[in-house]
C-alpha cells in the first residue's frame, strides 16, 4: 500500500526536451525483474551510460551531486510516450522524483504514475516557457507542490493552481489504492456479470 | 423519439459500464485479458499480498513473448532474469488457474498475434493486456487498449477497470493504396502528420474505402500502432472482412451461436450521424512507402524524400531533430532511399503475422541479401511459423541468406538476446525506433515489410517499387 502524499518542497530538474519516451525512462532490458528493486539505478541509463557501461563524460545530470534527492522534473511535452511499462514511474520514484511538470502527458503513462502517487502537473505553453526561465534564473530555488491545495509554490512565492483528476487526488492524499474501493463496488460488478454472460472460455480445450 | 446516433467507441463503452460515483471514473467490464511474462510478476506478487484470486480465469490468458528467445528452444536460456521471468509466468498461471500458452505450446506467439488467430479477438468486446500494442484487437471492432501493471493487478482481481470516457478521433483514409503501397505506410504517414502525441486523450477510428479495402491482418497493422500516434486504442468497425476471419477459429462462437453474434456484431458500427471530437481526412490514392529517419515513429518521411533539414520543422521541434539526426548519424537533406543498413528485422506484433511473411518472402524469392547484411525474420506465432513453413516460406529466406526463427518479440524490444549492436542500422518492420529500443546504441528505419525486404536485397533503404520495376511478379500487391 502506498504511503499518504499531500506535499512536497524541493529543488527542481529541468529537461527541457519533449518525447521522451518510457524506452528513456527506463530501458527495456531492465524489464526482466519479476519485483520493482534496484530500479532507480535504471533511471535514464543509456543517458547515463555508454553503450559499453562507461559513466558519460560529461556525467548526466541525473548524477550531477547537486541533482541528487531533488524530487520535481520541469520536461518537455508529451513525456512518457511509447510502452504501457510502470517500471518508468516506478523508476521516477525510486530514485526520488514525486512530481513532474509538463505540457503534455502520454496517456498510460500518465495513468501508471497517478497510480503511483508521481504527480503529473499539466501547465500550458506559456507557463512552462516562463517555469524555464525561473529555473534559468534560479536554478537551485525550491518549488513546493501541495497536491492538497493543487497549487505549485515558486521560489519568492508566485504560485499557480494546478488541475489533477479528483479521484486520483483523494487516492494519493489517503494512501490507498483503487483495487479496494472497486472491490467495495462488488455488487455491481456481479449484477453486471449475472447480466452478461462471458462470450469466451479460455480455458476451453486448454493448450495446459 | 430516435435514440442519438453513437460511435462504435460509445456503443462498446455504454455496453460495458458497470457503475459509476459522483467523481469516480467509470468501473467498466473487461472481457478478455491478455498476460505476457514481463509486465504481470508484481501484479501476481500484489495479488498474493492481498489474499486475492484471479476473478475470471476463463476470460485471461497468458502467453511468452517478451523475453523468450526465438532460438532452437532446445538451447537452454543463457540469460539468467529472463529464464526466472519465464518460469514466474508459469508458475503464476498454473497456481491462479489460467490457460497459458507458453513454451513448446503450438499456440505459443506474440501476445498480440495469437489472440485473433485464436479467434479469442471478437467485435464489441473490451480487451486490456499490460502492452502498448494492445490497440492491435481494435482491428476487429473491439475497445482494446494497453494497461500499466497496477491496472493488470486490477483486472486480475475484478476483472474491470476505472476509466474516464475518451473522446473519440476520425481518422479517414479515402480511395486506394497504389502497388507496394501498404498499411503500414498508412499508420507512419499518419503519425508523421499528426505527431507521436498527436491522438492524446483520444480513441481513433479508422474509417474510409482504403481501410475498408484492407484485410484482417492490415487492419491489425494499421491499429497496432495507433498509440505511437498517441492513441491508447484504435479500432475499426467490423465487417464481411471481420466476420470471414473469425469463422471457424477455436474460441469463435460456433453454429447458432455464430449467427447470434454476426447479427450483434452487425449493430456495432458507427451510427450515420454519429460526431467524432475530431475528424482528418487523408488520401490514400497519394500515400507512398515510409520510413522513419528518427528518433520517433513520427519522424517519417516518404521513401522518395529526403531528410528534413532544421528549418523544414517548426521551431518548437528543431531540437528533437537535431538530437535525433545526431544520434542516428544521418545528415539533414539527404534521401533516405540509400542509407546503409547493418541489419534487417521482419517481424513483430505489427508485422510478424502470415501476409506480412508472404510479402517478405515475394520480395526474397529467388534473390539474394547483400554481402555482410544480417536478416532475421522472426515469424509473430508458433501457427505463423507453422503456416509459413507448410507454404515454403521459410526455405525462400533461408535460400536468400535470411535467419528463420522461433516466434516471439525478438529484436523488436532487444531483450530476449537479439539485438542492433552498438551504431548498428537496422530496418525494420516493428513499431519503435526510440533511441536505444532495438539494443543499445542501435538506430532503427521503421518500414513495411515489402521495403523491410526490398532494402534486406540491395543493403541500403530501398522503394519496394523500385524492384519491382526490376521484376514485376515479385512483389504482391493488393
Amino acid at each position: 500500500m502506498p504511503e499518504p502524499f499531500v506535499k512536497t518542497t524541493s529543488r527542481v530538474i529541468s529537461i527541457p526536451r519533449a518525447n521522451i519516451d518510457t524506452d528513456q525512462i527506463c530501458p527495456a532490458r531492465f524489464l526482466k525483474i519479476t519485483d520493482k528493486e534496484n530500479l532507480a539505478d535504471a533511471l535514464f541509463f543509456d543517458w547515463r551510460f555508454t553503450p559499453d557501461g562507461k559513466r558519460r563524460e560529461p556525467v548526466s545530470f541525473i548524477d550531477e551531486p547537486h541533482n541528487a534527492g531533488r524530487q520535481i522534473l520541469l520536461v518537455g511535452d508529451n513525456f512518457g510516450a511509447g510502452s504501457s511499462r510502470e517500471h518508468a514511474p516506478w523508476a521516477l520514484r525510486a530514485w526520488g522524483i514525486r512530481a513532474i511538470v509538463s505540457t503534455g502527458f502520454a496517456d498510460i503513462f500518465k495513468g501508471n504514475a497517478l497510480k503511483n502517487a508521481l504527480l503529473p502537473i499539466v501547465v500550458s505553453a506559456e507557463r512552462y516557457a516562463a517555469l524555464l526561465v525561473v529555473v534559468a534564473a534560479n536554478p537551485d530555488g525550491e518549488w513546493s507542490v501541495d497536491l492538497d491545495a493543487q497549487k505549485v509554490t515558486l521560489p519568492g512565492g508566485d504560485s499557480f493552481a494546478f488541475e489533477i483528476d479528483p479521484f486520483s487526488r483523494t487516492m494519493i492524499l489517503a494512501g490507498t489504492d483503487e483495487i479496494g474501493y472497486v472491490l467495495s463496488r462488488l455488487p455491481a460488478i456481479e449484477a453486471w456479470e449475472a447480466a452478461h454472460p462471458a462470450r469466451i472460455d479460455t480455458r476451453q480445450g486448454a493448450a495446459r | 423519439m430516435p435514440e442519438k446516433p453513437r460511435t462504435l467507441v460509445e456503443k462498446i463503452w455504454d455496453s460495458h459500464f458497470v457503475a459509476s460515483d459522483p467523481g469516480a471514473p467509470v468501473i467498466l467490464a473487461i472481457d478478455l485479458h491478455l498476460v505476457h511474462e514481463v509486465t504481470s510478476p508484481q501484479a501476481f506478487t500484489g495479488l498474493r499480498a492481498r489474499g486475492l484470486k484471479v476473478r475470471k480465469p476463463g476470460q485471461t490468458v497468458a502467453t511468452a513473448d517478451h523475453s523468450i528467445p526465438t532460438l532452437d528452444p532446445s538451447i537452454p536460456i543463457a540469460d539468467e532474469l529472463a529464464r526466472k521471468q519465464l518460469a514466474q509466468i508459469e508458475e503464476n498461471c498454473r497456481e491462479f488457474g489460467i490457460p497459458f500458452h507458453g513454451k513448446g505450446s503450438p499456440t505459443r506467439g506474440i501476445v498480440h498475434v495469437i489472440g485473433p488467430e485464436l479467434g479469442l479477438t471478437q467485435p464489441g468486446m473490451t480487451i486490456v493486456c499490460g502492452d502498448s500494442h494492445t490497440a492491435t484487437h481494435g482491428a476487429f471492432g473491439a475497445l482494446a487498449f494497453g494497461i500499466g501493471t497496477s491496472e493488470i493487478e486490477m483486472v486480475l482481481a475484478t476483472q474491470t477497470l476505472l476509466q474516464r470516457k475518451p473522446k473519440t478521433f476520425q481518422v479517414r483514409i479515402d480511395g486506394r493504396l497504389q502497388p507496394g503501397v501498404g498499411a503500414k505506410d498508412i499508420i507512419l504517414a499518419l503519425i508523421a502528420q499528426i505527431g507521436i502525441g498527436g491522438g492524446t486523450g483520444h480513441v481513433i477510428e479508422y474509417t474510409g474505402d482504403a481501410i475498408r479495402a484492407l484485410s484482417m491482418e492490415e487492419r491489425m497493422t494499421v491499429c497496432n500502432m495507433s498509440i505511437e500516434g498517441g492513441a491508447r486504442a484504435g479500432l475499426i468497425a467490423p465487417d464481411e472482412t471481420t466476420f470471414a476471419y473469425l469463422k471457424g477459429r477455436r474460441f469463435a462462437p460456433q453454429g447458432a451461436e455464430w449467427d447470434e453474434a454476426v447479427a450483434r456484431w452487425r449493430k456495432l458500427p458507427s451510427d450515420e450521424g454519429a460526431t467524432y471530437d475530431r475528424t482528418i481526412v487523408l488520401d490514400g490514392d497519394k500515400l507512398e512507402p515510409m520510413v522513419t529517419y528518427g528518433t520517433n515513429p513520427g519522424m517519417g518521411v516518404s521513401v522518395t524524400g529526403r531528410i528534413p533539414v532544421l528549418a523544414d520543422v517548426e521551431p518548437g521541434a528543431r531540437d528533437d531533430l537535431e538530437r535525433a539526426l545526431a544520434y542516428m548519424g544521418l545528415a539533414p537533406g539527404s534521401p533516405i532511399a540509400g542509407q546503409k543498413l547493418d541489419v534487417v528485422f521482419i517481424g513483430s506484433c505489427t508485422n510478424g503475422r502470415i501476409e506480412d511473411m508472404r510479402a517478405a518472402a515475394s520480395v526474397l524469392r529467388g534473390r539474394h541479401v547483400a554481402s555482410g547484411l544480417r536478416v532475421l525474420v522472426v515469424p509473430g506465432s508458433q501457427q505463423v511459423k507453422k503456416q509459413a513453413e507448410s507454404e515454403g516460406l521459410h526455405e525462400v529466406f533461408k535460400a536468400a541468406g535470411a535467419e528463420w526463427r522461433e516466434s516471439g518479440c525478438s529484436m523488436c524490444i532487444a531483450m530476449n538476446g537479439d539485438q542492433l549492436e552498438p551504431g548498428e542500422y537496422g530496418i525494420s518492420t516493428s513499431n519503435r525506433n526510440f533511441q536505444g529500443r532495438q539494443g543499445k546504441g542501435g538506430r532503427t528505419f521503421l518500414a513495411s515489410p515489402l521495403t523491410a525486404a526490398a532494402s534486406a536485397v540491395t543493403g541500403v533503404v530501398t522503394d519496394p517499387r523500385t524492384l519491382a520495376a526490376a521484376q514485376p511478379s515479385a512483389v504482391e500487391v493488393h
